[in-house]
């Protein structure tokens, strides 16, 4: 054995050293593992816009179209729809539609570039169900105040026909409006708002 | 014991510690001995978990984590593979039970105090299992790729989103997709069949270290180690094995003639196991008109339905859970065993079983005004139920504990 004392304070921070040095490594060998959980590549590129023709849609009618992996939802209007819009105010959380996601353009009480023609993606910003269709007024299940609207059948958020959510239900944020533009007058762009594609 | 196999066992023990780890943990770990009906919940546990992984493994043999060919793959399993259906089914009907044994397991635990001091690590350990559990059960339900598989996954991730500025990268690297796809199947089968299960072996492993460290408890709420004889033996404790390891095996025969039943006879449970939504392939575009979690998950489900507003949502359905971790700090009772405590200690615990009962009802639901005033109220019980607990568990307990285990 040795005279020499034992130096703890030096040995302490040998360790402390050599533990926070370890830490570092193996942190940055978590790096790729985490990562590698992320959205591939191949994921990322998949959200190319998708076309849509509306020519044989009827008023009052709903057609669903895929954009990436989620529907979307193209709705025909009528004037008693759009009327009726305007009286909701007093109904729904966000009204003007303030703090909801749409394109600037649809950033009205329609929320569309063109009255008539709604297009929303079907996925409740709640939980991520796709809410029913329900036109219908007043239906017994949905109650007498129902002016016809969107309803999440898993924990009952309640949007009307312009995607605007109800105040007092689950949903915090009206149903967003994907960016689209309009080819021609019957076909529609999902996914782009012209300018860049 | 022939001099050859003593010989054997003589070599394996100068090398592993065999026959000591016998002793410890079966041959002499003394158990008390008036243990009843509801300690058969644990080793019918370890015997599901076995169930599930030996039908889990030869499930993967034919079985494709691949969008378009799971949903086709599991038909396959159940209509052209040779007894594939049994194996599915006893899969399917395997994790059903498993929650049953535990929540039963739990509530053994709860009446009779197993989780108060010294036995806080006991519980705690349980609880990571039960959360696991929980994950794994949810990550399997996807991969038969159904309606409900898809849907149930689109809410539960959506979940994660909820949390406040992180919450939608989480969700998304959680996916590994902008929706439940391909990706996000392929991961989950990964953590179903062997992430979770490594894990969950290794923390029934601290379960049952940790229980047999400090030795259970028994109805009476006593601890047997404070009377033992001169050789250190627990006075009212009997060696584990043979004892309990033949008293279990009955419990194992009742459990499995019930199990088969179930798997012969009503293997969906009535759209209670496997939900009727299940049997069409998943959807993208459509959600089907009532989605519900699986029995187990509906009494969580109800709590966060009865809260108005996403985050909150969220928040109180977490909160549902990580209350129960908290249950040994919570309860300042004296005496461990309902047998000792006070009434309003019981009339506490039939409230919180009728609410947790009615949430897991009106969690299965359709979303109705009074299924959610019900929710909101069970909700309240069932929270109070712990948050008021240190005020009122100590009341009106009663004076006299026995010391040792009195026959009857």
């Amino acid at each position: 054995m040795s005279e020499q004392v034992v130096d703890k304070r030096r040995r302490l921070f040998l360790t402390a050293a050599a533990t926070a040095v370890t830490g570092v490594g193996a942190a940055y060998v978590a790096v790729p593992f985490l990562a590698s959980m992320n959205p591939s590549d191949r994921a990322k590129a998949a959200g190319a816009p998708v076309e849509a023709d509306i020519a044989k849609l009827e008023p009052g009618q709903l057609i669903r179209v895929e954009w990436r992996g989620k529907p979307v939802w193209i709705l025909k209007r009528t004037k008693e729809i759009l009327a009726q819009l305007e009286d909701m105010t007093e109904l729904l959380r966000d009204p003007g539609s303030n703090e909801s996601e749409q394109p600037e353009a649809c950033k009205n009480v329609s929320r569309s570039l063109k009255p008539e023609v709604f297009l929303a993606v079907g996925i409740c910003t709640h939980l991520g169900c796709s809410p029913t269709f329900r036109p219908d007024v007043a239906p017994e299940d949905l109650g007498p105040d129902w002016q016809g609207g969107f309803f999440c059948p898993c924990h009952g958020s309640r949007f009307d026909l312009s995607g605007r959510v109800y105040a007092s239900v689950p949903a915090p944020l009206n149903l967003v409006v994907p960016p689209h533009q309009y080819l021609t007058d019957t076909r529609i762009l999902i996914g782009s708002e012209g300018g860049q594609a | 014991m022939s001099g050859f196999l003593k010989n054997a066992l003589g070599w394996v023990d100068d090398r592993f510690p065999l026959t000591k780890v016998w002793n410890e943990h079966l041959a002499e770990y003394y158990a008390p001995k008036n243990f009843n009906w509801m300690y058969y919940f644990g080793s019918l546990a370890m015997l599901v978990l076995v169930n599930q992984i030996i039908t889990g493994i030869f499930l993967t043999i034919n079985y494709k984590p691949d969008a378009k060919l799971a949903f086709d793959s599991v038909e396959y399993i159940m209509r052209d593979v040779e007894w594939g259906w049994l194996i599915r089914y006893m899969h399917s009907t395997g994790a059903s039970a498993f929650f049953v044994v535990v929540y039963l397991h739990m509530f053994r635990g709860l009446v009779y105090g197993s989780f108060k001091k010294p036995r806080e690590l006991v519980w705690i350990f349980g609880m990571i299992i039960y959360v696991a559990l929980m994950a794994e059960a949810f990550m399997g339900y996807l991969l038969p790729w159904g309606q409900m598989s898809y849907w149930g996954a689109q809410v539960i991730v959506s979940l994660f989103g909820a949390i406040p500025y992180v919450g939608e990268d989480l969700a998304l690297w959680l996916r590994g997709d902008y929706v439940i796809s391909d990706a996000t199947l392929n991961r989950f089968f990964a953590f179903h069949v062997i992430a979770i299960p490594l894990v969950l072996v290794v923390l029934v492993f601290m379960h049952i270290v940790a229980l047999h460290a400090v030795g259970s408890n028994n109805p009476e709420g006593i601890e047997i180690k404070k009377h033992k004889d001169d050789k250190g033996v627990p006075l009212d404790g009997i060696p584990f094995h043979p004892y309990y390891s033949v008293k279990d095996l009955v419990g194992v025969a009742v459990f499995l003639f019930i199990f088969a039943l179930i798997i012969f006879y009503m293997p969906e449970m009535g759209g209670y196991f496997l939900e009727h939504a299940n049997f069409i392939p998943a959807d993208p575009l459509k959600t089907p008109e009532h989605i519900a979690p699986v029995w187990y998950f509906t009494p969580f489900y109800a709590v966060l339905r009865a809260v108005p507003d996403k985050f909150l949502g969220v928040v109180a359905m977490a909160g549902a859970i990580i209350v129960l971790f908290l249950l040994p700090w919570l309860d300042r009772g004296v005496n461990k065993s309902i047998r000792y405590r006070g009434p309003v200690f019981k009339a506490a615990i039939v409230a919180f079983c009728i609410s947790f009962i009615g949430l897991g009802y009106f969690g299965m639901q359709p979303v109705t005004t009074v299924g959610t005033w019900f929710s909101r109220f069970f909700s309240f019980v069932y929270f109070a139920f712990f948050l008021l607990m240190p005020f009122y568990s100590n009341i009106g307990q009663d004076k006299y504990v026995p010391e040792r285990v009195e026959e009857k």
